[in-house]
């Protein structure tokens, strides 16, 4: 276990540098350059910005040099909001996504969780049944067309919350709820079927057998076990809400991380691309390694071989 | 997660007669892959015979109706130009359809290769195609999409393309970890002892056995895909105006939130109807093609935007 755990550390390692090469290498082959902005600059002056940061060198060279900066924690500068560094663009941009995705993770597994309880519970209620809907239209109904539609509703018909923007507890809401609709669905579903699971087991029958409550069976002896396959996507689900979702973070106008890579390819910004990237595939393989060996801890019968 | 349904159909004999016909039997029974093959059938149709079902041509512009709520004349009503709203979404059906299906052709083609020769090609060959495999994987999928078309352009071959080309790995490795644990059973054996070549054993033997649960992850991969072609419409990268997609149209009718709540209300009910369409197929597709499956709920499906957050099952197969 501690030598696959160790392994799959390092793996992430050559997953990062691959991911790296390939980028940089799409990212300089999109057409135009950073310097295509509103004001043309004369030819002189376009040699000397390229010359300055080093764009008039070949690629696997500005790759080499970039790569030693990251060994070293430099991440560039951004081009296009005047040399501010990648850093701090990256900073505030996970700032924002993860407040968000924070309160989206929140939401969902508080409503999944109980939804998903209440279901099994209640199985073949009228309840159940619409929790079961839900879970089925929440799993396939994209957040950024759900965003629309709360948007058309709550914005364009009802004039209660903003269109967008970022500060105000009225701004949230929306993308918030845009947001926990899936993972909500997703973690009503995984929680009624381990519930169900459970429920069926011997030891949950031996403890009413033996005259427990209905209220300690329940409590004690099926939601503690019903929890645990949930707490394993909890993790995953996390990952995927912190990082952001970038097409609800257009649609809200929210300056999060995803917005900063969006705009960063409309900019040819190459610092702020390779930033944002290779966050993303950090955290994407982190979420990937921690699903993996949280699996192996809750089920002994999980063994991992050589290579995942 | 513990009673995650294995996605793997039980081993058939090749020569067993009736099991795609009874699939179907299954798929048909299960009401709500029914609705959705209903759904996607007449999604279909409208968008096969776009150019007799329309009402207008879906780029003539009516100046002097802009905006214009449903009516007979315009059954949906009409965009900022005046162009008819269920002509386009007819005719926006087609591309968002065809980039749905054909993105997952690219997608399966690359991954059945990819698969069979992982599992089929010896010990080096499986572990380089394997940790390709892991690369593709580990990029965020729409990052890659979006970069990819600001390459090459936004044209309806690219864009499924590129979709396609992040879309493959699942079904690869769905398709080794099959390979891999048919290799040894006795029907391959003894087809081996009879004399089979390699090459028959993975046609006549093999394939048969990985298509099911590779043809469930196709399906899910639809709505992932018209979700993927939304997403770059929304954000300026998608198929240049004037044609109409579903993704442009919902692009479009932000704008027009306000004056005309209609038209973002239709487009985006397209594309939900649509995804849950397909789900609902994926759903009793899986159900049809694993009848030992005890599961009337089958695992949640990963939401599209974030696939390579969570493909657990796949990890563990792999």
């Amino acid at each position: 276990m501690g030598s696959y755990v160790l392994q799959r550390i390092l793996w992430i390692v050559p997953v990062m540098l691959a991911v790296a090469i390939v980028t940089f290498a799409l990212m300089h082959q999109v057409p135009g350059g950073p310097w295509d902005g509103a004001k043309r600059l004369s030819p002189q002056a376009l040699e000397n910005v390229n010359r300055e940061y080093g764009l008039d060198q070949p690629v696997w060279e500005q790759f080499g040099r970039y790569m030693l900066g990251l060994a070293k924690g430099d991440l560039g500068v951004s081009f296009y909001q005047g040399n501010r560094p990648v850093r701090d663009v990256l900073t505030d941009g996970i700032r924002v996504s993860a407040t968000l995705g924070l309160l989206a993770l929140a939401l969902s597994t508080a409503f999944g969780v109980t939804l998903g309880v209440l279901s099994a519970l209640k199985r073949n209620s009228v309840l159940d049944y619409l929790a079961v809907g839900f879970a089925t239209a929440g799993a396939s109904v994209p957040s950024f067309i759900l965003g629309m539609l709360l948007l058309v509703l709550f914005t364009a018909h009802l004039h209660w919350l903003p269109s967008g923007g970022w500060g105000s507890p009225e701004q949230a809401i929306m993308p918030v709820l845009a947001l926990s609709a899936w993972p909500g669905a997703y973690i009503a579903r995984v929680t009624r079927a381990s519930m169900l699971d459970v429920m069926q087991q011997e030891y949950v029958r031996t403890a009413r057998a033996k005259g427990l409550g209905e209220r300690v069976v329940v409590w004690r002896h099926t939601l503690r076990n019903a929890l645990i396959p949930v707490l394993t996507v909890i993790g995953p689900v996390a990952a995927m809400l912190v990082t952001g979702s970038f097409i609800v973070e257009e649609l809200f106008a929210i300056p999060g991380i995803g917005r900063a890579f969006v705009s960063s390819i409309g900019n040819r910004d190459y610092g702020v691309i390779m930033g944002t990237t290779l966050f993303y595939t950090f955290i994407i393989a982190t979420a990937n390694l921690t699903v993996d060996v949280l699996y192996a801890a809750v089920d002994p019968r999980i063994r991992y071989g050589a290579h995942g | 997660m513990a009673e995650r349904p294995p996605l793997a159909a039980p081993p058939l004999a090749p020569a067993q007669r009736g099991w795609a016909g009874d699939a179907a039997r299954r798929l048909v029974r299960n009401r709500a892959a029914l609705l959705g093959l209903v759904i996607v059938g007449a999604f279909g149709l409208l968008a096969l015979f776009a150019p007799l079902v329309d009402h207008h041509t879906p780029t003539d512009q009516h100046l002097d109706s802009t905006l214009a709520g449903p009516s007979t004349t315009f059954w949906l009503g009409t965009d900022q130009l005046g162009r008819d709203q269920y002509s386009r979404l007819v005719h926006g059906a087609r591309v968002s359809l065809a980039v749905g299906v054909l993105t997952q052709v690219v997608a399966l083609g690359l991954g059945l290769a990819v698969g069979l020769m992982a599992g089929l090609g010896g010990r080096r060959a499986d572990s380089l195609l394997m940790r390709m495999t892991d690369v593709t994987y580990a990029f965020p999928d729409l990052l890659m999409v979006i970069l990819l078309v600001s390459i090459f352009g936004a044209s309806a071959p690219m864009i499924i393309l590129a979709i396609g080309l992040v879309s493959w790995t699942t079904i690869a490795r769905l398709v080794r970890g099959q390979i891999l644990s048919l290799r040894e059973r006795d029907f391959v054996l003894s087809a081996r002892a009879l004399g089979a070549s390699d090459w028959r054993i993975a046609w006549h033997h093999l394939l048969p056995n990985v298509l099911g649960p590779v043809i469930v992850t196709a399906t899910f991969g639809i709505p992932a895909a018209i979700f993927a072609e939304a997403a770059l419409a929304f954000i300026g990268l998608g198929l240049p105006p004037p044609t109409p997609t579903w993704g442009r149209l919902v692009a479009d009718s932000f704008n027009t939130m306000f004056a005309a709540p209609y038209l973002a209300v239709t487009s985006c009910l397209a594309i939900a109807i649509t995804m849950m369409a397909f789900t609902f197929i994926g759903d009793g597709l899986r159900d049809a093609l694993d009848p030992r499956s005890p599961s009337r709920h089958p695992l949640p499906e990963v939401e599209p935007s974030s696939a390579a957050a969570f493909d657990v099952a796949e990890r563990r197969a792999a």
